[in-house]
């Protein structure tokens, strides 16, 4: 079963259509950084309007004398609320550069935070871990940089056992990874592959979130594919790790999966597997299967719930699988059950279908699945037809022509298959895709055709009976068309 | 977008398909000026392709991370104090509670009771420090393991692996869970040395400190004859209080009750 873990958004005060405003412009910027390949960047972490609108209280700037008080006070007071008060104000007032960068200039102030970060004071260190954790979150690279002294305790004590310190300290790391190659340059060496390897086999949900959280982003980082994960780099290397083990582990269904992790480690498992440094391990370790078993899961639990949230699962899952399909060491294993088994191809239709509701702009990696799953597979492309999946299929004829390079997947494979798309919606879809001036379209239109002709008897009588010749006519004069569509006239008119 | 009735059951049903159509491909098929050849796509972690999915992603991560870092609103109960011996620590929340229970009472070392913030701390610890066997043997090997989980480095002495830490793994020279041990005797539990906060005028800075550890600051030190203290202070007093600022050692032994 699915256990969604808390839920995280808060009611806010804003109404629904700033909401909606405020979201399509978190998107635009978002659409603007990818492009600019800058998406892995600390101004976009954080949702700076939304957090505002939570504070309620704006912090106040505190200057020297104030966080020397608090400083003071959190060290050597008597009482242990006031200690822990000064430091909750300070976190408080850390919330705003200003005093972030008072803070950082201050002599001693950050050698005090991590004392008091190892010191005895159980909530005394919870609090200076939330001090750390803000100053992570800078966008000014010196407040971050200034929180490295305190690194290899954040990575020792994610060895520790108190879940929602762990917890803490990872999301700290995972804001300083995103910092710079510099600061990933120090937590190499320091062992962060190893410490996380360590605690990925904590049994609490929100340490195993943060943890892919942070691995995420390390594993997103422009280095990664050279530095972080291939098994040859020394101790630092993800791959040589016991890590990805792990990961599908915690992807495999069942009634442990919880929604929230499986996001995290779904994503890191992308980018370790798109970054194709040796994917024929991760197939070795039973890769396709887990995400196989996995995709099936995610049909079942669409159907059963309206949470929302699993097309965030959905869209790295789509995109793990359909890039392993491409390796050489896929076709190895291709007896397992799993590729053959047609249910992966009604999970993914039931997926499309839910996409098409929830998030259709993520239909494009389905059907890209779609197609690496039934381009060599004969098995695949007979359970299109058996479960009666073309006329759905060409639904979607008007997101993405992959719909037709999938057609064209079954009907290159001989008469039996076309037979089987024959009669039908097929012909009368072909006539509108000729319509289109897009020459993509045409041209997979075409190779559709001729196809179906080679191998369907009736295909080309029936195709001129519906005015096929006049549909092919307006792309006569086109260069990437004419000799195709000559050669269909040809075929059409004189078999 | 409507679905075969059937299919939903089918995903629902047992592992398996059809046999597989016969596949029967003639040569016509992919000649000039027709090209079309099935082929698997893969793309690239950059590619244009990913765009909409990450920034769904991206999205997500904004709203998840928003939420992180405030101090969670922890459910109150009735106060009520920590159950192990000599702790008389008081909390009005299980999470403060739990945090407090890992880091003092956890990874205890049953020797010297002191605390440590990982079994592979406390392991390393027992190890090098009550393990009289270690001492024989590190006079003829390398036996003093590097700390960072994964390496497998030995050394010689204590000395040695603080240089690695700090040039191999570039730890913090003062890295508070390395302190070598001073053997200037043999080291018994039960002397307690509190040395509290630190005098005023100090400059902040913590002082070496002998201990590789963090201290249970509420254990009420045993009581012991002035003398004896003395004889011990040089060693490490067992329970330390750690990481506030405080300067250690015998050095401040005199004023070591000011804040009792």
């Amino acid at each position: 079963m699915w256990s969604r873990q808390r839920g995280r958004l808060k009611p806010l005060c804003c109404g629904v259509e700033e909401l909606r405003c405020r979201r399509r412009e978190r998107e635009a910027a978002l659409r603007k950084a990818r492009r600019e390949q800058q998406l892995v960047s600390k101004r976009l972490l954080r949702d700076e309007a939304l957090e505002e609108a939570e504070e309620g209280c704006v912090a106040m700037i505190f200057g020297e004398a104030e966080i020397q008080q608090f400083l003071r006070l959190a060290q050597r007071g008597t009482e242990e609320k006031e200690r822990e008060g000064a430091l909750v104000s300070l976190r408080r007032g850390l919330q705003r550069p200003e005093t972030q960068q008072t803070f950082i200039r201050l002599e001693g102030s950050i050698r005090t935070l991590v004392g008091l970060l190892t010191s005895n004071q159980a909530l005394l260190q919870l609090e200076a871990a939330r001090c750390l954790h803000e100053l992570s979150h800078s966008e000014q690279s010196a407040v971050v940089e200034a929180c490295l002294p305190a690194t290899s305790y954040l990575l020792t004590y994610l060895s520790g056992h108190s879940s929602d310190f762990i917890e803490l300290c990872l999301y700290t790391l995972g804001n300083l990874i995103v910092e710079s190659e510099a600061v990933r340059r120090q937590l190499l060496p320091q062992g962060i592959v190893p410490a996380l390897a360590a605690c990925i086999q904590s049994p609490h949900l929100t340490v195993l979130e943060a943890l892919g959280y942070a691995l995420s982003q390390l594993l997103q980082a422009k280095e990664a594919p050279e530095k972080i994960i291939p098994s040859a780099s020394t101790d630092s290397s993800v791959l040589g790790s016991t890590l990805p083990q792990h990961m599908l582990q915690l992807l495999q269904p069942g009634p442990k999966l919880n929604l929230g992790v499986a996001v995290e480690f779904a994503w890191c498992l992308h980018y370790i597997i798109c970054s194709q440094v040796n994917n024929a391990l991760l197939i070795t370790q039973g890769a396709l299967s887990t995400l196989g078993l996995l995709l099936l899961d995610l049909a079942g639990a669409v159907q059963r719930t309206e949470d929302a949230g699993l097309e965030l699962l959905a869209c790295p899952v789509f995109r793990c699988l359909s890039n392993l399909l491409t390796e050489a060491a896929a076709e190895a294993v291709g007896g397992q059950l799993q590729l053959r088994d047609e249910r992966v191809v009604a999970a993914l239709f039931i997926l499309l279908q839910f996409l098409l509701q929830k998030q259709p702009s993520l239909l494009p990696e389905g059907l890209w699945l779609l197609n690496n799953l039934t381009a060599n597979s004969p098995s695949f492309c007979t359970s299109l037809l058996s479960l009666d999946l073309i006329e759905p299929l060409l639904h979607l004829l008007s997101v993405s022509n992959v719909v037709l390079t999938v057609l064209c997947n079954v009907a290159e494979k001989g008469p039996a298959y076309c037979q089987r798309l024959w009669p039908g919606p097929l012909l009368s879809s072909l006539l509108d895709t000729l319509a289109f001036s897009d020459t993509e379209v045409v041209g997979q239109s075409l190779e559709l055709l001729q196809l179906l002709f080679l191998y369907q008897p009736g295909a080309a009588q029936a195709f001129l009976q519906q005015s096929g010749l006049q549909a092919l006519q307006r792309h006569e004069e086109v260069a990437q068309l004419q000799d195709r569509v000559h050669a269909l006239q040809q075929t059409a008119l004189h078999g | 977008m409507q679905l075969p009735p059937a299919l939903h059951a089918r995903l629902a049903g047992a592992p398996g398909s059809a046999e597989p159509l016969p596949v029967e491909r003639d040569p016509a098929a992919r000649t000039a000026p027709f090209r079309f050849a099935p082929r698997p796509v893969r793309f690239p972690r950059e590619h244009d392709f990913f765009e909409e999915g990450d920034v769904q992603r991206h999205l997500y991560l904004q709203d998840v991370l928003t939420q992180v870092g405030g101090a969670p609103e922890r459910p109150r109960v009735p106060e009520f104090t920590c159950q192990v011996a000599g702790c008389c620590q008081v909390f009005d929340a299980l999470e403060d509670y739990e945090h407090h229970y890992h880091t003092l009472h956890r990874n205890v070392c049953s020797f010297c009771k002191r605390a440590f913030p990982s079994g592979h701390l406390l392991d390393t610890h027992i190890l090098e420090w009550h393990d009289s066997l270690f001492q024989i043997l590190a006079e003829r090997q390398d036996m003093y393991q590097c700390l960072v989980e994964g390496c497998t480095e030995k050394f010689r002495t204590s000395r040695d692996r603080k240089e690695h830490l700090v040039m191999r793994h570039l730890y913090p020279v003062d890295f508070r869970f390395d302190k070598p041990r001073k053997s200037r005797g043999p080291v018994m539990p039960g002397a307690a040395e509190q040395v509290l906060a630190e005098a005023p005028g100090d400059d902040g800075v913590p002082s070496e400190v002998d201990a590789m550890e963090v201290c249970s600051e509420h254990v009420e030190p045993p009581p012991a004859p002035a003398g004896e203290r003395r004889a011990y202070s040089h060693r490490i007093p067992s329970t330390i209080c750690f990481g506030q600022g405080a300067s250690r050692g015998f050095k401040r032994a005199k004023k070591r009750n000011k804040h009792q």
